[in-house]
């Protein structure tokens, strides 16, 4: 087996509207187990950004300690990458954001990352409307330390050592809904023709977008009795609705009776176009979306696809009022008050 | 009976009820002394409590401009009969108890060897102000009159502060005038006045200004050009984030759209606090946080991080009494070894030790120009001695053609131009310090993983023995770059003079250079010197190895800058005498005396 990606492309690869190919979008190989899910997510994040035409140094990757924060060596690797500490990533990517408003910032969590050790940080990081679209890759184990289970464990739910979890599971979807957040997808790394339109929508969303991905572990949480498997998971998954993303240029074509789409606009010009599985299913209703996960839950569902958006609520930069250029460019000349300042400073000391 | 007598050299301690108005007209007295050209050097003695509890306020006054807190109170102004009692008796025999005297004293809290001056503060102000809450603050500007009457304080320069403090505000401006004439009229007609001790104008303050700690620091963050500060609320550096919003809101809004050009954002832990200064920096905005010792400890994992991934990080550390919550509102240095070596694994951080306000300002603003320049953590070490009190010293300045050094960035155009593979841990210029791009800067070069984990050159992950050493040999190059860059200790003789030294850092500056004149006086001469900076330059070990003995003082139990000059600089402990002090309060220059005094005379061994 070769550890080392062929830098060899070929020369008639197609390219997107701003000249880059899909492999540019493309990371280092994968040291993940074959299978697992979390190189399934980095593949569908190569083709979200690939397809959305995006500048790969226009986008910062960020993750905390686990296998899926390994994940963002896996693509972009034209992209910065900020692999942090355990749990603390939304700290750096809020202080990365500060800095610049205008790159899009990608962050890359676990369970074990955001519902444990980083979930002060987690909720914090919505509670502000960090822009940021958060990935969290979610096993429901400790996938590095050979699989322990994680807080999202469900209750019951056997890992591969035959042990079977008996602490209550944190519903992280359920969890950022009732912090606030303005955008909460579910999906699963199984599914890419979910996963992709969500996570181009999570991007074109001025806010903190959660999108929490089923991702099995395949070496320690794939057998018979977990929750978190690729069979059980295909099984129980329920999606609100079947999704599409549509970018601003193009003209969007209703494939589905009337009444059954819901295009909703996002503010970029872009559309995500929900065709509606579930009866009296509204994306906007924020106790209605915490009552369905709830219900979800107790019907042992998966509940997947966009299950809440608000578009209108502002972002930290916009609720601390900063300026529109990026603070990490304002000139020295702009950042020093003159010498009278500190002379008026000086006299109101004596 | 015995009265203390002495001119423009006594120390006045208040003791009130924290939250009832007194830090102003504290204040007041002490900006007066101070406006007579007399040198003052107030202190705030508080508990870790809102309102309700005994709060202190002292005043040293002395002429030869000795700055360190004194032992020994020699007038007393007591309206707080909660700590009466303690009150009277630390004032000094001979001295002075002045005392709300609208209640009549206890028996039992008469003393024969001082003197009582019973002013009735509250009644006075009951007769003469209808409204209760004016009333209880009023007070409180009776007994700066009647001090101005027993000391001899202008009340013309008084009446100026008053004026300015209540500019706008004519209806506060006659009160506070006459609640200070009721005290000065008091005294006047019951007591004989100037007393023994009083204030003469002099010509000894110069240029200097009062100013605290944390107040300088927040504007030299402001003046280096922080655009990101994030922080969590802890005793005693609050006020120097808020000092930083204060003017950066007042002085860094955008013209054009009256938008910020700046972020404060309050996180939820000192953890995230200094995640966010990581996450900032990295991305090329200057960035800084501020706490004490508990947040240090919060913030070590980060600190480590900063060190291995490289990453320019300003931290102040306003340090206080530890360990654990310690004494939050008392003054220590003892941070000093858990900043220096934060973190896990081989770490270590550079450190500045600012003695003034002014050098709060420059070292903090200095401190951004290191940690780009290192990419590196830079902690800035006060303590809150220094940093919530107001302190004398030299004006603020900034030169105005100073450029940020924004150290080793690569621009789009170096970057264009760049025909090898960029290395962002590739020590191209041997000095131990590589280059770091910035996001966003350029379409498909300078792209790097910023990681906690061993890199190579390339910031590639690797577990190969030798690439691992050589990069944290690497570091060790760095850190001998970093001798050159801080600034070199500071030296208070020309050659040496003695076979005694004594090296000192920050606070104990003060008291240090009293304590020298009082041992010279005593006929020991001693060489000293002021450290300035973590790592340390080799005249540092010069100093140690070309004295006999060397008195370190430490102001904490476990004489951490001891332990710091012998880990690093590998002098004989046997030759780095002990002078500790950890009571929670400033070390005075009366302890450092008897302490080497004491030394001296038993024949000094360790």
């Amino acid at each position: 087996m070769s550890f080392v990606k062929p830098k060899f492309r070929h020369p008639d690869l197609p390219l997107n509207e701003v000249g880059y190919s899909r492999a540019d979008y493309e990371g280092v190989l994968s040291t993940l187990c074959a299978g697992c899910g979390h190189d399934s997510v980095s593949g569908a994040i190569v083709s979200a950004c690939f397809e959305m035409n995006l500048e790969p140094h226009r986008v910062a990757k960020l993750s905390g300690i686990g296998c899926s924060s390994k994940t963002p060596a896996y693509f972009l690797s034209n992209s910065h990458g900020f692999n942090s500490v355990h749990g603390r990533m939304p700290s750096v990517a809020t202080g990365a954001n500060l800095a610049n408003r205008d790159l899009m910032y990608l962050g890359i969590s676990g369970d074990g990352d955001s519902a444990s050790i980083g979930m002060g940080q987690f909720v914090h990081a919505i509670r502000r409307n960090l822009n940021i679209t958060y990935i969290l890759m979610n096993n429901g184990c400790y996938g590095l330390t050979k699989g322990q289970d994680s807080a999202t464990a469900d209750v019951g739910s056997v890992n591969k050592s035959g042990h079977a979890n008996q602490f209550a599971a944190i519903d992280m979807a359920g969890l950022a809904l009732e912090m606030g957040a303005t955008f909460v997808a579910r999906s699963f790394s199984g599914d890419k023709e979910q996963l992709v339109p969500l996570i181009k929508a999570a991007m074109s969303h001025p806010g903190f977008a959660l999108i929490d991905v089923i991702s099995p572990c395949v070496t320690f949480n794939n057998n018979p009795g977990s929750t978190k498997s690729y069979d059980y998971t295909r099984e129980h998954i329920e999606a609100t609705a079947a999704v599409d993303y549509v970018p601003f240029k193009e003209e969007i074509t209703a494939a589905y009776a009337e009444g059954e789409v819901l295009d909703v606009a996002l503010h970029d010009g872009s559309y995500i176009q929900l065709s509606k599985l579930a009866p009296n299913w509204n994306p906007f209703d924020r106790i209605g979306a915490i009552n369905r996960v709830h219900e979800a839950k107790v019907k042992n569902e998966i509940l997947t696809g966009l299950i809440f958006i608000d578009q209108d609520h502002p972002d930290l930069h916009q609720m601390l009022d900063t300026t529109a250029t990026p603070l990490n460019q304002l000139p020295q000349a702009l950042l020093i008050p003159g010498p009278e300042v500190l002379e008026a400073v000086n006299r109101a000391g004596r | 009976m015995h009265k203390l007598s002495a001119l423009n050299d006594f120390v006045v301690r208040f003791a009130n009820v924290n939250g009832t108005g007194s830090a102003s007209a504290n204040t007041m007295f002490a900006k007066a002394v101070f406006r007579m050209g007399i040198p003052v050097a107030p202190k705030n003695i508080f508990p870790s409590n809102i309102q309700g509890l005994p709060t202190w306020y002292e005043v040293r006054v002395s002429e030869k401009g000795y700055l360190g807190r004194r032992e020994g109170v020699d007038l007393m102004v007591s309206v707080n009969p909660q700590s009466m009692l303690r009150d009277i008796k630390v004032v000094k025999p001979g001295g002075y108890f002045v005392y709300d005297s609208t209640k009549e004293l206890y028996k039992e809290y008469i003393r024969e060897d001082i003197h009582y001056i019973g002013v009735p503060m509250m009644g006075l102000c009951m007769e003469h102000f209808a409204d209760p809450r004016q009333r209880q603050l009023l007070k409180n500007m009776v007994y700066v009159g009647a001090l101005s009457a027993l000391l001899d304080i202008e009340l013309e320069v008084l009446q100026q502060i008053v004026r300015e403090q209540f500019k706008g505000k004519e209806k506060l401006v006659t009160a506070n005038f006459e609640a200070m004439q009721m005290g000065i009229d008091y005294i006047h007609q019951h007591y004989e006045y100037p007393l023994g001790l009083r204030l003469e104008r002099r010509d000894e303050v110069g240029d200097r200004i009062l100013m605290d700690g944390n107040t300088a620091s927040g504007l030299g963050a402001l003046y280096a050009g922080a655009t990101v500060a994030a922080w969590y609320p802890i005793t005693p550096s609050t006020s120097l984030v808020q000092a930083f919003e204060k003017y950066a809101t007042k002085y860094r809004i955008d013209p054009e759209s009256g938008k910020k050009n700046f972020a404060v954002v309050q996180m939820e832990d000192e953890l995230a606090a200094i995640g966010v200064v990581l996450g900032a920096s990295w991305n090329g905005a200057r960035a800084f946080t501020a706490t004490s010792g508990p947040g240090v400890s919060l913030m070590s994992e980060f600190l480590g991080l900063a060190y291995f991934a490289e990453i320019p990080t300003v931290l102040i550390d306003v340090q206080r009494g530890g360990p654990s919550t310690g004494m939050p509102t008392r003054t220590q240095q003892s941070d000093l070894i858990s900043a220096a070596y934060a973190s896990h694994g081989d770490t270590r951080h550079v450190l500045l030790f600012p003695s003034t306000p002014k050098e709060c300002f420059d070292f903090t603003a200095d401190a951004f120009d290191l940690a780009e320049r290192l990419q590196t953590p830079v902690l800035v070490m006060t303590d809150l001695e220094l940093g919530m009190n107001d302190t004398m010293s030299p004006p603020l300045s900034w030169d105005s053609s100073r450029q940020f050094d924004r150290g080793k960035v690569l621009t789009e155009a170096q970057l264009e131009a760049m025909t090898e593979r960029y290395g962002r841990y590739k020590d191209v210029d041997g000095d131990g310090i590589p280059y770091r791009t910035i996001p966003g800067t350029h379409p498909t070069k300078g792209s790097y993983f910023t990681r906690g984990t061993s890199h190579d050159e390339y910031a590639g992950y690797t577990e190969d023995a030798l690439i691992y050493q050589k990069s944290v040999d690497r570091l060790m190059l760095k850190w001998e770059t970093a001798k050159g860059l801080v600034p070199e200790p500071e030296l208070y003789q020309d050659g040496n003079q003695s076979e005694y030294g004594i090296i000192f850092i920050g606070t104990s500056t003060y008291p240090a250079l009293e304590a020298i004149d009082m041992l010279r006086e005593s006929g020991i001469a001693m060489d000293a010197m002021r450290l300035m900076a973590f790592p340390f330059a080799d005249s540092v070990r010069d100093f140690i190895e070309s004295h006999d003995k060397v008195f370190v003082i430490d102001q904490n139990r476990d004489a951490q800058l001891r332990s710091l000059l012998v880990n690093e600089l590998e002098v004989h402990p046997k030759n780095l005498i002990k002078v500790l002090n950890y009571d929670g309060f400033p070390v005075t220059a009366d302890y450092i005396f008897k302490t080497i005094q004491s030394r001296v005379a038993a024949g000094v061994s360790a």
